[in-house]
């Protein structure tokens, strides 16, 4: 999106260091997401679709409150609706809003094979640069959120971008400006993670809450956006969300030794054929040896 | 086939420079069209494989070009290696002269061929090279169909995308490795290898010089066939 007003931190495939591999900066930006105060009204998806300028799309109802069953690639913000037995037997539904989870470790970033195709940027948002994507769909397996998807028709991966057309020019993203109960938050990682273990311990000590907590997976080294939850020992619950989040070992193998080992090997092969050559040459046939011979 | 093993009719075979049918023109045909479907696969695949290689993307149309034809490509390798081993399935069978050449080898390697027990219209190392690449092939179109459609595979199921990932590269590492060894000798190593598989002949010292056997049969059917047998 707009690359221009933010330096970068990370970009896929890349072939040499990024120009802003070792900037430190102070802020990172952050979404908080409260799912004790969320009421299911969808106005963040309404939102989303508007800012980012798509129309709606038929869908199935499956006897839920849930707009359809996954994110799709023209649907990015989404909130599912889990029906939960607590423990006294009583119903509740879990409402939690899914989008991308902007990791600090993004998985979609380290499975890309498309030079820029996926960029991190230094205030943290991981984002989609289409036109560098090849549609390969490596994201899919690289993301431990489930979260990039296919366009069939442009053949592109999209995901939510964090609004980074408007954070980058200062303004909050378009989901948080919608929330009529107050339940998303946006500011920098530190202060999000306050409110949210300030939230969280309000729940535990006032409301009797024990189990709240605040969702930020060290496996991915946080996330750039952030949960606050009734019951933090079983995220699952809130529509499949990862207890440990973490980018796919086999990814990570793949990316990492497997690359050199594989690259080692092609280039022990060309080499191995080329000495074989200097020390033994060609089969050629003598043909004086050959000579009068009788077939 | 038995098509193959036909003398030339240009010139006998008994006569010195004869020349042997060794690739009829199907096979050759079979041959480079597999070839030109694995190259495009193996540049585009390199491309995907590695940044440092990505440029690769660029000479068959840049990153989404590549993309989209290499599953394409990957199943046009797969249906000409279905054909090939419709092809070469019985020649291909590994037997007991193949078992002592494998013993053997390591002459090969050296160039000491008078040192090698004798052999049919193909070696053990071809043989090895034709189902390295077959059952490679294999692997690599099931697990190429889950990169292709990895959103088909569902959420509960990833596991799946992560296998299809480890197989690919590895089948494809195994495939390259072979593929590197059956250039180097049919081009430079083997003289008169590539261009069998350019014209389809051999001539006669060369036949009886790499594959004794086959020779030996050729020139016996061929000598049968000419007294009515």
């Amino acid at each position: 999106m707009s690359q221009s007003t933010l330096a970068i931190r990370r970009i896929s495939a890349h072939a040499g260091a990024a120009p802003g591999e070792n900037v430190e900066r102070d802020e990172l930006v952050c979404k908080l997401i409260d799912t004790t105060t969320c009421i299911g009204c969808k106005a963040c998806e309404v939102a989303c679709l508007e800012w980012n300028g798509y129309t709606f799309t038929e869908t199935v109802f499956d006897n839920s409150y849930q707009t359809m069953p996954e994110t799709t690639w023209n649907y990015w913000n989404l909130i599912k609706f889990n029906e939960h037995e607590r423990e006294d037997g009583s119903i509740t539904l879990l409402m939690r809003k899914d989008q991308c989870m902007h990791c600090a470790d993004p998985g979609c970033l380290a499975a890309c094979p498309a030079d820029g195709a996926i960029v991190q940027y230094t205030n943290g948002i991981v984002d989609f640069q289409q036109q560098n994507c090849i549609g390969c769909g490596y994201c899919v397996s690289g993301c431990p959120f489930d979260i990039p998807k296919f366009n069939p028709t442009t053949k592109k991966m999209f995901k939510c971008t964090l609004c980074v057309d408007r954070v980058s020019e200062g303004l909050e993203p378009a989901c948080i400006k919608s929330c009529p109960t107050g339940c998303l938050h946006f500011g920098t990682k530190d202060d999000m993670k306050d409110l949210a273990e300030t939230r969280a311990k309000q729940l535990r000590e006032n409301y009797g809450i024990e189990k709240a907590g605040v969702y930020d997976p060290a496996g991915v080294n946080g996330t750039g956006v952030i949960y606050v939850l009734h019951d933090i020992t079983n995220p699952e619950a809130y529509g499949g969300l990862p207890k440990n989040p973490h980018v796919p070992w086999v990814v990570r193998i793949w990316k990492g030794p497997a690359k050199w080992i594989g690259n080692l090997a092609m280039l022990g092969g060309l080499l191995g054929v080329t000495l074989h050559y200097l020390r033994y040459g060609p089969k050629e046939i003598d043909a004086e040896k050959h000579e009068g011979e009788k077939p | 086939m038995s098509t193959t093993h036909v003398i030339s009719s240009r010139r006998p075979v008994g006569e010195s420079g004869g020349r042997i049918v060794r690739y009829t023109l199907s096979e050759r045909v079979h041959h480079w069209l597999g070839a030109l479907f694995y190259i495009y696969c193996l540049i585009t695949g390199l491309a995907f494989w590695s940044p440092y290689m990505y440029w690769l993307a660029a000479i068959v149309g840049g990153g989404p070009t590549a993309r989209f034809w290499h599953p394409w490509f990957g199943l046009a390798f797969t249906v000409s290696m279905v054909w090939m081993y419709k092809m070469w399935d019985r020649d291909m069978r590994i037997t007991e002269p193949d078992r002592r050449w494998s013993k053997a080898m390591e002459y090969y390697v050296k160039n000491e061929d008078e040192k090698l027990p004798p052999v049919g219209r193909f070696n053990y190392g071809q043989k090895l090279f034709f189902w390295l690449m077959l059952y490679g092939v294999i692997l690599l179109v099931i697990s190429g169909l889950g990169l292709w459609f990895v959103e088909s595979i569902p959420w509960s199921l990833r596991w799946l995308r992560y296998i299809a990932v480890t197989v690919h590269v590895i089948a494809a590492l195994a495939t390259i490795g072979g593929f590197i060894i059956h250039v180097y000798m049919s081009t430079a190593m083997v003289r008169g290898g590539f261009a069998a598989m350019v014209r389809g002949e051999v001539s006669a010292i060369w036949a009886k010089t790499h594959h004794r056997l086959w020779y030996e049969q050729v020139t016996k059917d061929t000598r049968d066939s000419a007294q009515g047998r």
